[in-house]
């Protein structure tokens, strides 16, 4: 048994081709790529956006001057 | 790979690229340090974060269907053909990924390259991305910097790319295009796709006075930003090697004759772009230090400027030429950037719209007269290189490609109310959270300190 196309490097290495496991999934590896991806971009502007409007928040209640500089 | 001297070239190109790619790694280092020296202290870390962070967005992107793009748009498509085949591009392929060769027979060329090969492009997207990444600081939400160094990495620089720096592309064939070293395909793109963004984004609180006269506010960190320049100039070696196919036979009709090429196939060497570029970084270091009265920020940047403005033409002219050019397209780059920042308040925190946009349209318009009548291609019947195609080339790099897209995309995400962080949160600084945790840790510690002293009396 073996997750790649080959259980031995006998033969011609050409005839192997892909030596990476599960050839033949290559489209459910691009699916869960795609869709980490865009997940990954809705779930950190969602957090980005509610850390930036608590903080807001607290500077404006607080005395914003205090922060004033570089 | 099945005789020597076969292999040696297959394996010789495959170091060559990944060569390359190790040393424009340098380029996204330089870039990270040269943001941060010029932040404000109360914006060191997300500055860093905010470019970092663009390093694995462009790349999976690109791995999606950016390497796609290069292959498949050479035709516009729809202007000289239709969509191209990219059976090896596609994220699905076998050659995507650790291959041995043998696959089917359009994919054999690839099956050891072709990481090599995207990864030398990946890291101009990289690029394309850190460029407008330096314009933007201490006032954009990093969420929408990341949609747009995707959209300008992974996805207009390499239409571009297909169009105007590809040996079929049809801005090539049809205008006679030329830009060996990306003046136009990866800089002015950038600077123009930056500008967009900056047009609707705004300036930082404090930029312009009320009268308009823009103030400078003054990098924090010289000393990161001069060594971060100087490791964009070491990254640019391995871009410009980057752009060279190492070996090709570029004899036409009998015989052979073997020579490194241009992204277009036509001949130069390895020589031909060392003597130039080490002679427009000189042109533009000299010519910045004079105009800016040695200001060392407009300096160094000068000298970057000066490569890419000679970039376009640098596989084939004289060094003292890509001298003088460097010369005229900083001292054209400094004045438009200072003019441009007076008449329209535009806030281009590092200079990268002109170091990069301005520099980069006149690298590509310059190449237009100097090469006029060049071969663009080995191609015989592909236009000539010209200044009508290169001036309308570099109009569909730096504003249709560029600004365009960039001005649209931010007027988007401004619609949708995350282009631009809260005003208090650009007073008090993005840091400014992490800076308020690590006070109170520090604090925790001194108080358990003090327990400590007090025990012992």
């Amino acid at each position: 048994m073996s997750t790649g196309n080959f259980e031995n490097w006998a033969g011609n290495i050409a005839d192997i081709g892909p030596i990476y496991p599960f050839v033949g999934a290559e489209w459910l590896f691009v699916l869960i790529g795609v869709v980490y991806w865009i997940v990954w971009h809705v779930r950190q502007m969602s957090s980005e956006n509610q850390a930036l409007a608590d903080q807001e928040q607290r500077l404006r209640s607080g005395d914003l001057s205090k922060t004033l500089g570089d | 790979m099945t005789d020597q001297l076969s292999s040696l070239v297959t394996i010789f190109t495959e170091f060559y690229y990944w060569l390359t790619v190790v040393i424009m790694f340098l380029i996204h280092v330089g870039f990270c340090m040269y943001e941060v020296g010029a932040s404000r202290h109360k914006n060191h870390m997300h500055t860093l974060m905010k470019n970092t962070m663009l390093i694995p967005l462009v790349t999976i992107t690109f791995f999606f269907f950016g390497w796609w793009i290069y292959f498949a748009l050479p035709n516009g498509p729809w202007i000289t053909g239709g969509l191209v085949e990219a059976p090896h591009a596609v994220a699905w392929s076998e050659v995507m990924g650790a291959h041995m060769g043998g696959a089917a027979d359009a994919e054999n060329g690839w099956a050891r390259i072709n990481g090599v090969f995207w990864a030398a492009f990946l890291l101009f997207s990289w690029t394309a991305a850190s460029i407008v990444s330096g314009s933007v600081i201490e006032r954009i939400r990093s969420g929408a910097f990341w949609i747009l160094a995707v959209s300008i990495g992974s996805v207009f620089w390499i239409i571009d790319a297909a169009w105007g720096w590809h040996a079929e592309g049809w801005m090539v064939r049809l205008l006679g295009y030329h830009d060996a070293y990306a003046s136009g395909v990866i800089h002015a793109i950038a600077g123009g796709f930056a500008l967009g963004i900056l047009v609707v984004l705004g300036p930082r609180i404090g930029k312009f006075a009320a009268d308009g006269t823009p103030r400078n506010i003054h990098p924090r960190n010289p000393w990161l930003v001069a060594i971060g320049l100087f490791l964009i100039y070491t990254g640019f070696w391995g871009f410009y090697v980057a752009c060279n196919i190492p070996m090709w036979d570029v004899q036409a009709g009998d015989g052979v004759f073997y020579s490194a090429t241009n992204i277009y196939l036509g001949p130069t060497t390895l020589s031909a772009i060392t003597f130039n570029f080490l002679m427009s970084l000189s042109g533009g270091l000299l010519a910045g230090y004079w105009i800016s009265k040695g200001d060392p920020f407009w300096t160094y940047s000068s000298g970057l400027a000066g490569i890419i403005a000679a970039s376009a033409g640098n596989d084939l002219y004289h060094p003292i030429q890509a001298m003088i050019i460097a010369i005229v397209g900083v001292v054209f780059m400094y004045k438009l950037h200072h003019w441009v920042e007076r008449r329209y308040r535009v806030d281009d925190a590092v200079g990268a719209v002109a170091v990069h946009g301005y520099a980069g349209v006149f690298g590509v318009v310059i190449a237009g007269f100097v090469l006029w009548g060049y071969p663009s291609s080995p191609d015989a019947s592909f236009a000539t290189v010209n200044p009508i195609g290169q001036i309308v080339g570099a109009i569909i790099m730096f504003g249709v490609l560029g600004f365009l897209p960039g001005w649209i995309i931010a007027l988007i995400l401004r619609g949708c109310g995350v282009l631009r962080i809260p005003e208090a949160v650009e007073i008090a600084g993005l840091d400014a959270a992490v800076r308020a945790e690590v006070e109170a840790d520090e604090q925790a510690i001194v108080e358990a300190e003090k327990e400590s002293a007090a025990r012992l009396g």
